[in-house]
């Protein structure tokens, strides 16, 4: 796969009370196409993820509305609804939509809003993810659901709840560097450990925030990049993606996200590579667990090894592999219908050498990013020049 | 609920629970479905199932949905049954469970009159 990334934007995770899905998506989307100096006549086709508009604005039919706001309303518009993997697979249908030779110019990105509700109202709509008769309706929660997968890695393997917490030390750590994080502050491993507990083993710190945010890209063919002389050196070189069973219980292992390791496999060998050849990842961590089952799924580290990967410091900014350099969810902020584009925002940042965390020589990035507990994930595997 | 989830926890309820079997691959699974995931057989077959199964992991909620709000904290099970079908339950009439123990499937009425599938601890 070759499609260029052209331009990139989001605006600050966090919270934004005085705003709209509609308004944060029309400050991404202009954001990005100014980066690309890409003219808005020149967009073919919208997509765009969101996952709850319904219940936190009263609001659907996304596409248009969003497309509408961007100032593209006549254009081919599409919202991409995969739960928290939504960013990322309207990515992946918007490179397809290039490579396929259907467009030239996309215009993709995601908006959520999430903050306009109360804490119990969005539990609710975050456990829709999950499946309404088998987990939700016996009160399994969404974070229920990873701190069942994190009982189950943590028996398994013989770790510990202080194992996980190294994840949020690190993510937070690297979140206050960020501008456009939602977290600034720096946390320790007793904060995470003495949080309050929200799904045992899992406390308020092992779960990243509810935020308001959008994030978006201006993807092109090489054909328009050349046309019009673009500097757009860095592609989507690899895209994968894999499903599952919907319900935790119908998957055969609890401690493991196959379809990650799926999406994983399909995107390096479309983009030809293969995990050692990865400088730089921005990882699903949902849940300080989400991001231990990433780094194995994307074979940074062999199944059981992944709590090593923060406790030691190989997955730092400045480490062997470094793994969510922007914050990840965790601490950058997870406004569920824009974190798969968010990420790839992050990644074409490092890979043309101006993040604020910047990982030194970062060629080849991977971004992952899974919906549900483990039944979407979408892996891309980004190149720089 | 939709109807078929009402019929599927009455049945638990009543200590008669089922499940679905293939034949052509002999997986296991649950209602409702047509097609069995593993081979994409058509002609499953209800099976009665066991109420006894072992707790493969769990959690303890203490941030709930709204309809579940005045329950927390309370505990989530996974649990594995001979037949090989897994359900997820509510643990009643015990504080906690570990991965291993032995629970028995029911069902009890919610001030709603809806029933919530639920996992006693095994004598």
């Amino acid at each position: 796969m070759s499609v260029r990334i052209a331009g990139v934007a989001s605006t600050r995770y966090g919270r934004h009370d005085a705003s709209s899905a509609r308004e944060l998506f029309a400050d991404a989307a202009a954001d990005c196409l100014a980066d690309a100096t890409v003219p808005l006549a020149d967009v073919d086709a919208v997509y765009a993820g969101n996952f709850m508009g319904e219940l936190v604005e009263d609001q659907g039919h996304y596409g248009a509305l969003l497309a509408d706001y961007a100032g593209a309303p006549s254009r081919p518009a599409v919202r991409v609804e995969s739960a928290c993997a939504s960013g990322g697979a309207a990515a992946r249908l918007a490179a397809h939509a290039i490579e396929a030779g259907a467009a030239d110019v996309v215009l993709v990105g995601g908006a959520e809003m999430m903050y306009p509700v109360d804490t119990p109202t969005i539990t609710a709509a975050l456990a829709n993810a999950a499946d309404d008769a088998y987990e939700e309706s016996v009160g399994l929660t969404f974070p229920g659901i990873y701190a069942a997968m994190a009982r189950r890695y943590l028996r398994e393997h013989d770790a510990a709840r202080d194992d996980l917490a190294a994840v949020t030390v690190k993510n937070h750590e690297n979140g206050v560097s960020n501008p456009l994080a939602q977290f600034h502050r720096p946390v320790d491993a007793d904060d995470v450990l003495d949080a309050r507990p929200i799904a045992t083993p899992l406390g308020l710190l092992d779960c990243c925030p509810i935020s308001d945010g959008a994030s978006a890209l201006a993807l092109v063919s090489d054909d328009y990049a050349r046309e019009r002389g673009l500097d757009a050196p860095i592609t989507i070189a690899g895209s994968g993606q894999s499903g599952d069973a919907l319900a935790l219980q119908d998957r055969p292992a609890l401690h493991r996200i196959p379809a990650a390791e799926r999406a994983a496999d399909e995107a390096y060998e479309n983009a030809d590579v293969d995990a050692d050849a990865v400088d730089v990842a921005e990882v699903h961590d949902c849940f300080t667990i989400a991001e231990i089952l990433a780094i194995e799924a994307l074979g940074f580290y062999e199944r059981g090894d992944g709590v090593r990967g923060a406790a030691t410091g190989e997955t730092a900014v400045d480490g062997r592999i470094p793994v969510n350099p922007s914050g990840g969810l965790l601490a950058k902020g997870h406004p569920v219908g824009a974190t798969g584009v968010g990420q790839l925002v992050e990644l074409a940042k490092q890979l043309d050498g101006s993040h604020p965390n910047q990982v030194a020589d970062a060629r080849v990035g991977v971004a992952h990013n899974v919906g549900g507990s483990g039944a979407s994930a979408v892996v891309h595997v980004l190149r720089g020049a | 609920m939709p109807a078929w989830h009402a019929a599927f926890a009455a049945a638990a309820a009543a200590g008669d629970p089922y499940y679905l079997h293939c034949p052509a691959c002999d997986a296991a699974t649950l209602p409702p479905r047509r097609v069995c995931p593993a081979c994409g057989g058509a002609s499953l077959t209800v099976r009665p199932l066991s109420p006894d199964a072992t707790v493969v992991t769990h959690t303890q909620i203490h941030v709930a949905a709204p309809a579940m709000r005045d329950d927390t904290p309370y505990t989530v099970a996974i649990a594995e049954f001979d037949e090989g079908v897994r359900l997820t339950g509510r643990l009643v009439d015990a504080d906690d469970v570990a991965i291993g123990d032995a629970v028995e499937l029911g069902a009890r009425p919610r001030a709603d009159d809806r029933l919530v599938l639920t996992f006693t601890p095994a004598d």
